[in-house]
């Protein structure tokens, strides 16, 4: 029987930003989106006040005040790095590990002797990382993702498991499964959930004791397999999951609104230059780029503009050179003086495996070992977090950057940011 | 034309075939290559465990007489289980703090520095240790 186990870490983001700060335990903590929009993380005690995820900021402005919930901007560079520490210690532990998203990962135990227990050995991952990292996790086990998900779910709603619910046994499948709302299961959305809703089926048991073939005819294969998955059957294998990604979107609002076009050709320079970065992540590169820029939709005073041009590459790039002048040719051809745009960003899409794409015979082709060096040799300058390489195109002053007002140190990632200690 | 049919081909996966457009070198390869030892790295030796240690900036001059000075540079190692005489780093009354860890007779947490006196930890008090600190880097320049 296949095994899996799903390790999710507990409020990640707000986990993170409490790492080094001790006078923040049991305060309330939010962390808020890019430009410090919306709350995005809670602390447990920021749970227990009743705030809500995905909030405007600005609505619940004096709730935060009043209750003295302490606000951060989203620190990447430390939760990134938090990130990395618990996914290798968890490579350390497992046999096969699968990153499922910053603060998730799916093992795969099958075959692992079951002594001591998979529940001990959840125990095991759960202390271990809480020890070496201070991030708190939950484990689900079960013989499919999609149960390992719900285990999980189990774990982290009921404090008296212990952060760990082994689900391999079917009858503790069916007591959980019984329990939990059919929105609850991997995959089924709210939309899903009305329509199932109206064929009678409410919970997640529900779902799990209807019949597959009618599930596929009314609804879809996928939600057949999520059928077949809450029975013990397992569909998704490891790393089946993230389908290669097929598009890539780097875009923000402004903290401030752009009026000038050399401050826009800055931005979408800088938007090209963390494409072409995801890019080369992905050991992908791409044919089509779109730039798209746009005024404020909700401030219906001012005259409304939006406009996006889609360019089409000669040969498949990852090259940030080439992607930035695409993007400044598209922007050419979209902007317009006398507009405040309050966004921008670019798209890039139609994605190849590098080195496969035929060039045409007389194409200019710029894909040479030498761009491939200068690449790699920009991005492991600008990962040391030694300094930054940068296309003078970004510009250096970034008026147009976004808000951060609450950003906390780069603790892990920063020699100036270090945590100080008395 | 005759064709004949042999065997079906079967699904290969796609094999990308890079395409060298570098020039080679020919010759005699150059002999450091072959060497086996590396340069010397300091965070093989300092950094046993890279996924649990941290580093801290010390303040202040309450563990001097161990050898820790302000602007110090402290590895700490979380993975490490606090024993009785460990360098830690403790959170304390909401601070961060780095102070000598005594277990026995009674746990306290002991300044290096005998102008300080050592910090008395009440039962049920909020003391979380953070790591042990297993290195100092002091620089030696100004």
């Amino acid at each position: 029987m296949p095994v899996f186990a799903l390790v999710d870490c507990n409020n990640f983001y707000a986990s993170c930003e409490k790492l080094f700060r001790p006078d923040l335990k049991n305060k309330p903590v939010v962390v808020l989106s890019n430009n410090d929009g919306c709350v995005v993380a809670r602390s447990p005690e920021a749970k227990a006040l009743g705030i809500k995820m995905a909030v405007p900021v600005f609505q619940i402005r004096e709730e935060l005040d009043r209750h003295g919930v302490v606000t951060f901007s989203s620190n990447y560079a430390l939760y990134a790095d938090i990130s990395q520490r618990v996914m290798s210690i968890l490579e350390d532990l497992a046999p096969r590990v699968e990153v499922y998203s910053i603060d998730e990962a799916f093992l795969d135990l099958t075959g692992m002797p079951a002594n001591p227990s998979l529940e001990g050995f959840g125990q095991l991952l759960r202390a271990t990382v809480g020890q070496w990292t201070g991030i708190s996790v939950c484990v689900g086990i079960a013989p499919t993702k999609t149960l390992a998900k719900l285990a999980n779910h189990a774990a982290k709603a009921w404090p008296a498991t212990g952060g760990v619910v082994d689900l391999t046994r079917k009858e503790r499948q069916r007591k959980l499964l019984a329990l939990l709302p059919v929105d609850e299961v991997w995959g089924i959305g709210r939309r899903l959930k009305a329509r199932l809703q109206k064929q009678g089926i409410h919970t997640a048991l529900d779902l799990a004791d209807a019949d597959p073939h009618q599930i596929r005819r009314q609804f879809s294969v996928v939600v057949e397999k999520t059928v077949r998955e809450l029975n013990g059957t397992a569909c998704l294998g490891l790393e089946e999951t993230p389908a290669t990604k097929k598009e890539i979107v780097c875009s923000r609002s402004f903290g401030e609104r752009i009026t000038d076009f050399q401050a826009m050709r800055e931005a979408i320079s800088e938007y090209a230059t963390r494409g072409a970065e995801k890019l080369r992540g992905e050991q992908r590169t791409a044919k089509q780029l779109t730039v798209f820029i746009r005024t404020s939709q909700f401030n219906s005073r001012e005259a409304q503009y939006s406009n996006a041009a889609t360019l089409e590459l000669v040969i498949p790039t990852d090259d940030t050179r080439s992607l930035i002048e695409a993007a400044h040719r598209g922007l050419k051809s979209i902007w317009k003086d006398g507009y405040c745009y309050a966004k921008g960003g670019i798209l890039l899409t139609d994605f190849y495996d590098p080195y496969t794409f035929q060039p045409e015979l007389f194409d200019e082709a710029r894909d040479n070992p030498k761009t491939r060096q200068l690449m790699q040799t920009l991005d492991q300058i600008n990962q040391k977090g030694l300094g930054r390489v940068f296309f003078a195109a970004q510009g250096i002053q970034k008026g147009w950057s976004m808000k951060r007002d609450y950003l906390s140190p780069a603790y892990t990632t920063r020699w100036s940011d270090l945590p100080r200690v008395k | 034309m005759h064709v004949s049919y042999v065997s079906e081909s079967g699904d290969f996966p796609e094999m990308p075939l890079p395409l060298y457009l570098e020039r080679v070198a020919a010759g005699f390869p150059s002999p450091a290559q072959d060497y086996v030892e590396r340069a010397l790295d300091l965070n093989q030796l300092l950094v046993k465990h890279p996924a649990s240690t941290f580093f801290v900036r010390a303040e202040g001059d309450s563990m001097v007489e161990a050898g820790i000075f302000p602007d110090d540079l402290l590895v700490v190692d979380r993975s490490l289980n606090p024993a009785d005489g460990d360098t830690v780093i403790a959170g304390f009354n909401g601070e961060l703090t780095v102070k000598q860890l005594q277990l026995r007779p009674v746990p306290r947490l002991l300044p290096c520095n005998h102008r300080y006196s050592p910090i008395d930890i009440p039962e049920g008090s909020d003391l979380e240790i953070l790591g042990v600190v297993t290195n100092v880097i002091h620089h030696m320049r100004k």
